[in-house]
């Protein structure tokens, strides 16, 4: 069997020094290369901080997060920010988009960050997403010149543009009518099927939820529910 | 373009209004640095050249004659009686002359004789002070070719240039006759071939320019001269010079420098002041900048932590900070040294001298501008400090939940 992608053990995770808060209970969680995850549960329920932990934004008080079978405690702050940059995708609820960039320049700027400097090929890459996405013809545009789907759309291409094993979605559609939504949420699934990428994705729309692959249900802290869904 | 200098880049011309006001703070900062240098230089300059206009650099001539005692006894009674300093010559001064000419740093040697005399024209007579001099070295010590006011620049015989307040006190003209004499009863006349302007009233007034030979003559100095003045090419450096020559001559040798302590130490008092300002400018100038920074981190938090969360390091975004204010730094010294100059010859064209020189002179440098340049890069560079070190501290999982 292929190495996961993504390996939880153990994770839990304190908030505060006087009063310690407890936020997540010992978490075990695999994911393996090419699954398209829902994860879903109410607020409050832990699902933002095992987001953050597993995008390698802060760090378990206790366990380990391992990535591609990397352990990710070993590593320092800007070495978490290099796994970040190769291994993993982000899209935000609100796409997050830089807004003094064009649509391509914010495609390419994981690249830029991670490279220094620009190239051609980045900028080929950029654009190829782009077109995938349906954006070929916005690519010099503005964030604020763009729709809020197709805002979305742009940190989709942003997130894959590393080719990343694992893409981490927090609400993707959350701020989009139902019309957009399907079509955002389609257009995961196609690279998720095109690619082989890994998608874990934060949603509290059970419709949405459903047409992924499993779902895991996260309360207080603790797994409650991790299945597979029947098509 | 680089990652750090691409983003820096477009965060300033994003926060348009922002990267304008931190702009005009960083320019109008080197402005009244380059501005303020350029006139306090321009006055001490023209101060200094006024002050040397009638003065040599340094002035050789023997040491004051002392009395001796003849026991070394520390109980003996005897009291030292000071004698009068009588008008002696300088001893071998020809030779001490090519010592002095050959030293490096020396740029004119000129032999000087010196005394006390009376000029008198029918009637009238003033209390001057006769200058015997050898033409050529003395106007290369003292410019006095280029500053006349009547005649020409030419000593022979029995010729002689004078002050124009002389010639005004006296009724003199180019082409009229002088006639001199000293306390001891020798006496001369002497064709007016010249009269300058020194700058200096008292000089104008006093002194007599005459050819060595009958200065000699008349002073009872047959052979000799009082001291010999010099131009060197370091005026600041003329100090450390005098003594190197007092060293290898064996006779006094003092600088303008301690004949004018009274001015240095008002020049030395300006300067101090002009650091001062300048100081109080820079820091107004980085706390300026630091803060539309700091601002503007605050502003950029959220890009911040998007760039972060995408796997930027944290010592890129410091960078990206760095850089904005080497930019704001580099620019602002650049218009502020545009500015500051302008301003600086605006003042300059203001008001004149009667003679048409600026009354408020500039001395407008290379050397400032590169000054000026590296302070308010240096400025920019520390000012973003404390914003870059912030922005770099940003948690981007906060900023990012928080919006």
């Amino acid at each position: 069997m292929a190495e996961p992608v993504l390996h939880l053990q153990g994770i839990t995770k304190d908030y505060g020094e006087e009063v310690v808060t407890r936020v997540l209970h010992g978490i075990d969680l695999t994911l393996r290369p090419g699954e398209f995850a829902a994860l879903m549960g109410p607020s409050g329920s832990g699902k933002s901080t095992l987001l953050n932990l597993i995008g390698l934004l802060d760090r378990p008080t206790e366990g380990k997060v391992l990535i591609q079978g990397q352990d990710t405690s070993k590593l320092d702050d800007d070495g978490l920010a290099r796994m970040r940059g190769r291994a993993l995708g982000f899209i935000f609820q609100f796409h997050h988009l830089l807004g003094a960039f064009s649509a391509l320049e914010n495609v390419m700027m994981p690249l830029l960050a991670d490279r220094g400097r620009p190239s051609g090929e980045m900028r080929e890459r950029g654009m190829a997403l782009l077109q995938a996405v349906g954006l070929g013809e916005r690519a010099s545009a503005l964030p604020s010149q763009l729709s809020g789907g197709q805002q979305q759309r742009v940190a989709i291409a942003r997130a894959l543009v590393t080719s990343p094993a694992l893409v981490l979605a927090d609400e993707p559609t959350g701020n989009l009518d139902t019309a957009t939504s399907g079509q955002v949420f389609e257009l995961l699934r196609r690279f998720n099927v095109e690619r082989g990428t890994t998608f874990l994705i934060v949603t509290h729309d059970p419709r949405l939820a459903e047409r992924c692959d499993r779902i895991i249900e996260i309360v207080d802290g603790r797994i409650l529910r991790d299945e597979p869904v029947p098509h | 373009m680089p990652f750090e200098l691409f983003v820096a880049l477009r965060f300033l011309r994003e926060g348009k209004s922002q990267t304008a006001l931190i702009l005009a703070g960083a320019s109008v900062g080197v402005a009244v640095i380059v501005f303020l240098s350029a006139l306090i230089d321009g006055l001490q300059d023209s101060l200094v050249a006024r002050t040397l206009g009638s003065q040599p650099h340094i002035i050789v001539r023997a040491p004051e004659e002392a009395a001796r005692t003849l026991t070394r006894s520390p109980e003996s009674l005897i009291q030292e009686v000071r004698p009068a300093q009588r008008l002696r010559s300088v001893d071998q001064w020809q030779q001490v002359r090519e010592v002095l000419e050959r030293t490096p740093g020396v740029e004119a040697v000129s032999p000087v004789v010196a005394g006390a005399g009376f000029a008198a024209r029918g009637a009238a007579s003033r209390a001057v002070a006769i200058r015997g001099v050898e033409p050529e070295p003395f106007s290369r010590v003292i410019d006095v070719s280029s500053r006349l006011v009547a005649g020409a620049w030419r000593l022979r015989g029995t010729e002689a240039v004078i002050g124009q307040e002389l010639a005004k006190d006296l009724g003199l003209e180019v082409g009229d006759r002088l006639r001199l004499s000293t306390a001891e009863g020798r006496a001369e006349t002497f064709l007016i071939t010249g009269i300058f302007d020194l700058g200096n009233q008292d000089v104008n007034q006093r002194w007599v320019l005459v050819p060595l030979k009958p200065a000699q003559t008349l002073l009872d100095l047959t052979g000799g001269v009082s001291f010999l003045e010099l131009k060197v090419m370091d005026l600041f450096g003329a100090q450390g010079l005098a003594e190197e020559l007092q060293g290898r001559t064996g006779l006094v040798a003092e600088s303008w420098m301690t004949l004018n302590a009274q001015l240095l130490t008002a020049l030395r008092s300006q300067s101090s002041s002009r650091y001062m300002i300048q100081f109080f400018v820079i820091v107004a100038v980085a706390l300026g900048i630091a803060s539309v920074l700091v601002v503007s981190v605050v502003q950029k938090s959220r890009e911040i932590g998007i760039l972060k969360a995408m796997g930027t390091p944290t010592s890129k975004v410091m960078r990206v900070f760095l850089i904005q204010g080497a930019v704001v730094g580099g620019v602002g010294s650049v218009a502020g040294s545009a500015l500051g100059s302008g301003l600086a010859l605006f003042f300059a064209s203001l008001a004149s001298n009667p003679d048409g020189s600026p009354l408020f002179p500039v001395a407008l440098e290379p050397r400032l501008f590169l000054t000026a340049a590296g302070v308010a890069l240096a400025t920019g560079l520390v000012a973003a400090v404390v914003p870059a070190r912030r922005a770099a501290c940003l948690d981007p999982a906060v900023v990012i939940r928080n919006g």
